[in-house]
């Protein structure tokens, strides 16, 4: 039987823009998206789908994805397609907009998984480039009361195991988890593949499959935000920066020495 | 059931003994508790406990539970997690706090879950709003660049704190608290997960995360062999070597070089950056460094916004006098 694997997408604002262009609504307590710069999948994500697609290369697998938000940017959710997934599942309601609370995220990825009838393994990112919450994945775990593994840099399915290599603050350790499981990856994992042509085109064929909040059988309980965000703003930094300027650089590198022993710093 | 009360400080311990963090948590949960004017209280997780409780009374609790069981001598998250959910639901806390360490990063999220309960995460600092008797916490978001302040809904209101956030206090050997004996029931099938194997890659010589002096290179150097050049320089410092995420990924140097967002969160006196450009990811790391000197070719560098000293110029020629003047320094 085909592996079923299930990845875990977001689409964010581009993390990679330049600093000058990040800019808040203070009183709407919202990043404001930057003109010109288009969203994309959240990078770890992208190595999620990217371990999905390393699995199915070596095995028979189908590969998921889903994605929950309150408008999408279609080209941009359909990379993962391109590279290489087979289907895409988007949980798209204007309900779904208050991503900083993980609770209700993790809620509705859960109700879906259980509409398409589980998955023998769910693949995340370790965190999403926004809130940086690393904490919807976990909680979908705990939801589905799935084995969990988090920052996998490499990721094997054989004999009913999840085999991971998760990253620990030393190096690595190898562990293996019971399916059905969730694991999280980290950059570690390594580049994601780039689309082929023929991926382009399968994808830009596809539609994906559009659920709203009805759709998903959701109480309130499970639906009432358990974070608030009470401020956000942009932190300024009054640190003055010494320039130590010699005769060439060489000069200055030796001078920046005695500046330091000046200073008491070393 | 009772009115919940008091902070919960789930306390990790190393090699017998409280752990550092936890003596920060306890700092952080002194004055939180103080504010509500009620009980402090930490959790410990393991089979031999009694040196860590007297040194969390020592730095502030009022009340250990000791969780003793034999199942959590070695760290495993589902029966760590089974141990701290029914922990908390018995103690019923107002506030639980726990530490951002890479076992903190799983439990608090699940045990926020298990609970029904939000969680605050990676907090810099927690205060309260005692008109409400609410946490406020802040934590950066959008890898650095702005400041969130949140709150939670739900008892308990969990935060993580990002470890070295908090100063420890220093621990007072007379004070008196009270030591509880808090039994679980734990079954090895609870464990889904096991470690079959651990592989080390760290450099030898300093820790980075303890390290007083890092001196860490980015894309800029071009290829991993100028890193040898950074050791040279962190020996004589008595430091370690970090990197940026961009050298990381080129490969040069393994991710437990990493400093940033993703990467160690580091407070060192003293924090030399070689051809980083100070991306808010990496900044997010070393917020905590006393003070940042920067070496970079482009004077607009954003690194140099954030750093106390900075030369403007090409780390080949820089490094190698910077190098041979600190050598000559360190020898007189
Ligand atoms: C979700 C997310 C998480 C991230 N986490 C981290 C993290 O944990 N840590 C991290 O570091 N990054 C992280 N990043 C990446 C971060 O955004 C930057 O891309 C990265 O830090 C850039 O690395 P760098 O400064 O080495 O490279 P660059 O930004 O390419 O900078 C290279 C610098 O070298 C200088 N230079 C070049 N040649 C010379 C020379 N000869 N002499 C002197 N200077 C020279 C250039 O002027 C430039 O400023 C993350 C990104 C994302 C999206
Ligand atoms: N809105 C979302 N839709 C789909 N997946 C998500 C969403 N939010 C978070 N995730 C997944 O959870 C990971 C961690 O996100 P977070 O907990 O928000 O930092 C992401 O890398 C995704 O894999």
């Amino acid at each position: 039987m085909a592996l079923k694997i299930a990845v875990l997408a977001k689409q964010v604002i581009d993390p990679e823009m330049p600093m000058a262009a990040f800019r808040i609504d203070g009183d709407a307590k919202r990043v404001v998206p930057p003109a010109n710069i288009p969203p994309v999948v959240n990078g770890f994500d992208e190595n999620a789908v990217e371990a999905a697609l390393r699995i199915k290369d070596a095995q028979e697998a189908t590969v998921t994805v889903i994605s929950t938000g309150a408008e999408f940017a279609l080209d941009v959710m359909k990379k993962p397609l391109s590279m290489g997934a087979d289907e895409l599942v988007l949980l798209q309601d204007d309900a779904f907009s208050n991503t900083i609370d993980s609770f209700l995220t993790a809620q509705l990825l859960a109700a879906a998984v259980r509409k398409l009838d589980g998955f023998d393994l769910i693949i995340c990112g370790r965190q999403a480039s926004d809130w940086d919450n690393a904490q919807v994945p976990l909680g979908v775990a705990e939801i589905l009361g799935l084995s969990c593994v988090s920052l996998g840099k490499k990721v094997e399915v054989s004999d009913g195991k999840a085999r991971v290599e998760r990253i620990v603050p030393d190096g690595y350790e190898v562990v293996e988890a019971t399916l059905p499981a969730l694991v999280t990856v980290s950059n570690e994992l390594g580049q994601p593949r780039y689309p082929t042509l023929r991926g382009i085109m399968a994808a830009t064929r596809k539609r994906p499959t559009v659920w709203s909040k009805n759709d998903l059988a959701l109480d309130d309980a499970q639906s009432e935000a358990r974070i608030t965000l009470r401020q956000l703003f942009i932190p300024i930094s009054d640190q003055e920066c010494e320039i130590i300027e010699g005769e060439d650089p060489a000069d200055s590198g030796r001078l920046l020495a005695l500046k330091l022993r000046e200073a008491k710093i070393i | 059931m009772a009115d919940a009360t008091g902070v919960l400080v789930i306390g990790q311990t190393s090699d017998g003994a409280l752990d550092s963090t936890a003596a920060e948590l306890l700092a952080a949960g002194r004055a939180i508790a103080a504010a509500l004017d009620e009980e402090l209280s930490i959790g410990l997780l393991g089979d031999t406990l009694d040196v860590p409780a007297q040194q969390a009374i020592a730095h502030g609790a009022d009340r250990v539970y000791a969780v003793n069981h034999p199942l959590l001598a070695e760290y495993q998250p589902d029966v760590y997690l089974a141990a701290l959910d029914a922990l908390c639901r018995d103690a019923n806390p107002r506030v639980v706090l726990i530490s951002r360490t890479p076992e903190g990063r799983e439990l608090a999220p699940r045990l926020a879950f298990r609970l029904g309960v939000g969680l605050a995460q990676d907090c810099l600092e927690v205060s309260l709003d005692e008109s409400a008797r609410t946490l406020l916490a802040n934590r950066p978001v959008y890898g650095g660049n702005a400041v969130a302040v949140v709150s939670c809904e739900r008892t308990p209101q969990i935060a993580a704190i990002r470890p070295k956030a908090y100063e420890p206090a220093q621990p007072d050997p007379s004070r008196q608290g009270q030591i509880i004996s808090f039994p679980v029931e734990l079954d090895a099938s609870q464990a889904r997960t096991r470690v079959v194997e651990r592989v080390q890659e760290e450099s030898e010589g300093v820790k980075l995360e303890e390290a007083r002096v890092v001196v860490s290179g980015g894309r800029g150097l071009g290829g991993p062999e100028p890193f040898a050049g950074l050791e040279n320089l962190a020996r004589l410092l008595g430091g370690a070597v970090g990197a940026s995420r961009a050298a990381v990924d080129s490969g040069w140097v393994p991710s437990s070089y990493q400093v940033g967002l993703t990467g160690k969160a580091i407070t060192p006196d003293l924090y030399i950056t070689v051809a980083i450009s100070g991306a808010s990811q990496h900044m997010a790391g070393c917020s905590g460094a006393k003070c940042i000197v920067a070496i970079n070719k482009d004077a607009d560098a954003n690194i140099f916004k954030d750093a106390r000293y900075g030369v403007v110029g090409d780390w080949e020629k820089v490094i190698p006098a910077l190098t041979e003047a600190v050598r000559e320094l360190v020898d007189t």
